[in-house]
């Protein structure tokens, strides 16, 4: 037999496999979409990935530059994909996520946490304590219009529905929350140092603002007007900062595994926290507009609406809340049931 | 990786390796700019709708009290729409959307898996640094200057824009000439493949073109009828059998 001859025997041999191509990609795509159950597709993919890994190889020497060998390569990394990552669930991706992912994120950033609060507790304390004893200082912090409304007597919020309706006030006030607390874990990125100014800054500004208005007798006010949103707001800063300040500390302190493996280490395992930071500000944001300006709601009612949202989302971050949640069921553990 | 054409190459426990190609940012704005336009469309036509149903009337006026019907009803679905519509569609399409389908690519982990909801949701948390100061240019630098094509989203999450396999199927076999009995016998395999599925006419066509660039004379190839021609074609195939 000639080589030309040998060659075209053996392409057609290999060409005559293409059903079995085919069926290993279709069972592939179906156990991938989870759209099968059956054990007996389970289980051929292993056989599958042979098959297909066997018959690429002999295209990539007999057919090159082929469709073939492209069609191979692409029901190869399928096949792959499936027998190393199983089913693709939206609905158990998510589940994993808030389930179990963030409340390790969160016990992973625990001492940043402890660290940032702290830092902002101590900055809003300086903050109150300098204008407490140097009041003309307010003028760093607060703008001239809410340091003119507090020397009327008069809150800045008061009124403040009879300007804006709740609808816009909340949208704003959401939309400056969410930039900020992005902007306080962006911050972090900058070796931890951004992180240190935002949370400052904010804490020297609260601190400051609370003594401004406590020597002008309106403090009860103020802490009735933040109460209903304020926990949350405040923690879900403390909670940026220290997601930041955690990428910080991966860029300033690699350790053995490289500046950019510990960078998109933290920064996957950080950013997760921030999709829940986000939707949190949301709600604030519409307790800001709606309740907090609002003078029906009494101060119990705002201290209710407050600790309770504060205590759904320890019990989010914390994983309590999908504690009784059913685990994702991998399509493994599905398989071998419908078998037994 | 290698320096001109970056790849992302898979290694598996058969020792047989498959490199993806890396998307670059051509690829990337395309698709970035076919999302772009289907999000707003899509807020905005959740807003206007919304609207005239809550004035009731073809107007859409902000309402001056504070009413949150109109937040929960207008404002927030379409702002959810717009801000959310990367994380949400990817995660349900198995790390595409309808922009990278149109321009050929999507986002996989780096053992070419599907990324995790986590891995998409950094990825998308990341736009934010992405996009500064104007138009993505932090994006659009981070893409331009590293190995891999990957903004800072991508590094973070750990996750690549790749094209999407040239050949997801044993496709139609008229559309290119046999340039030589390999590509000549794999173009007849796929067309026996399709055999069964196609119409008469369609088939007889397929066959005769494919056996005229084949070498045969296109007379007498003309002259042939079905069962030649699929004679003709289990020889150029080189298969003893009929089709399936």
């Amino acid at each position: 037999m000639s080589g030309a001859a040998r060659r075209q025997a053996l392409i057609a041999s290999l060409l005559s496999r293409a059903p079995a191509w085919r069926a290993a990609d279709a069972r592939a795509r179906r156990l991938a979409h989870g759209h099968t159950d059956e054990a007996a597709d389970a289980a051929g993919v292993a056989d599958d990935y042979r098959l297909l890994a066997h018959d690429l190889a002999r295209a990539r020497t007999l057919l090159p530059g082929s469709r073939t060998r492209e069609y191979l390569e692409g029901a190869y990394l399928r096949v792959h994909a499936t027998l190393h990552h199983g089913a693709w669930r939206p609905g158990s991706a998510l589940l994993t996520l808030l389930r179990d992912e963030l409340p390790a994120t969160v016990r992973w950033l625990l001492p940043y946490i402890a660290w940032t609060a702290l830092i902002f507790l101590l900055a809003a304390a300086a903050g109150y304590a300098l204008v407490q004893h140097y009041p003309e200082l307010i003028a760093l912090f607060a703008p001239p219009e809410l340091i003119a409304s507090v020397e009327r007597g008069q809150l800045w919020t008061q009124g403040l529905l009879n300007i804006v309706p709740s609808s816009i006030l909340s949208a704003e006030i959401l939309t400056n929350n969410i930039v900020v607390s992005l902007v306080a874990y962006c911050a972090g990125f900058l070796f931890g140092l951004g992180t240190l100014y935002i949370l400052g800054l904010n804490g020297l500004m609260l601190g400051a603002v609370f003594a401004f208005v406590a020597q002008h007798g309106l403090a009860r006010q103020l802490f009735t007007f933040i109460m209903a949103h304020g926990c949350v707001e405040l923690s879900v800063m403390c909670l940026s900062g220290a997601a930041g300040a955690a990428v910080g500390e991966a860029l300033v302190r690699p350790g053995v595994a490289g500046r950019v493996e510990s960078f998109r280490a933290a920064a996957l395992r950080s950013g997760q926290l921030l999709i829940v930071c986000v939707v949190l500000l949301i709600g604030c944001g519409l307790i800001e507009g709606y309740i907090s300006p609002d003078p029906r709601f009494a101060l119990s009612t705002r201290a209710f609406i407050g600790v309770s949202y504060w205590l759904l989302m320890v019990a989010l971050l914390s994983g309590w809340l999908l504690r009784g949640a059913p685990p994702p069921e991998s399509h493994t553990c599905r398989v071998r049931r419908r078998v037994s | 990786m290698t320096g001109a054409a970056p790849e992302l190459s898979v290694d598996s426990v058969t020792g047989i390796e498959v490199s993806l190609p890396v998307a670059g940012p051509g690829a990337r704005a395309y698709a970035f700019l076919i999302d772009w336009h289907i999000r707003l469309i899509l807020a905005l036509a959740w807003f206007c709708a919304a609207s005239l149903i809550y004035n009731g009337n073809l107007s859409f006026r902000v309402p001056s009290s504070s009413d949150p019907r109109w937040f929960g009803g207008v404002l927030a679905p379409a702002l959810a729409i717009f801000l959310l519509y990367h994380f949400v569609v990817e995660l349900f399409m198995r790390g595409r959307s309808p922009g990278k389908r149109m321009a050929g690519v999507r986002i996989i982990a780096r053992d070419a898996g599907v990324p995790s909801a986590g891995a998409l949701l950094a990825r998308n948390v990341f736009r934010l640094i992405d996009s500064l100061p104007l138009f993505y240019g932090v994006g659009l630098i981070s893409v331009i200057a590293s190995a891999e094509h990957i903004r800072i989203g991508d590094m973070a999450a750990g996750t690549l824009l790749v094209y999407e396999g040239a050949a997801s199927y044993l496709g139609p076999a008229g559309g290119a000439p046999a340039r030589g009995d390999a590509e000549g016998a794999e173009i007849a395999s796929e067309l026996l493949g399709r055999w069964p599925s196609l119409g008469a006419e369609a088939r007889t066509q397929l066959a005769r073109t494919l056996l005229s660039r084949s070498g045969l004379d296109p007379a007498q190839v003309a002259g042939m009828d079905a069962n030649e021609l699929l004679r003709q074609l289990q020889q150029l195939a080189g298969r003893a059998s009929a089709p399936p």
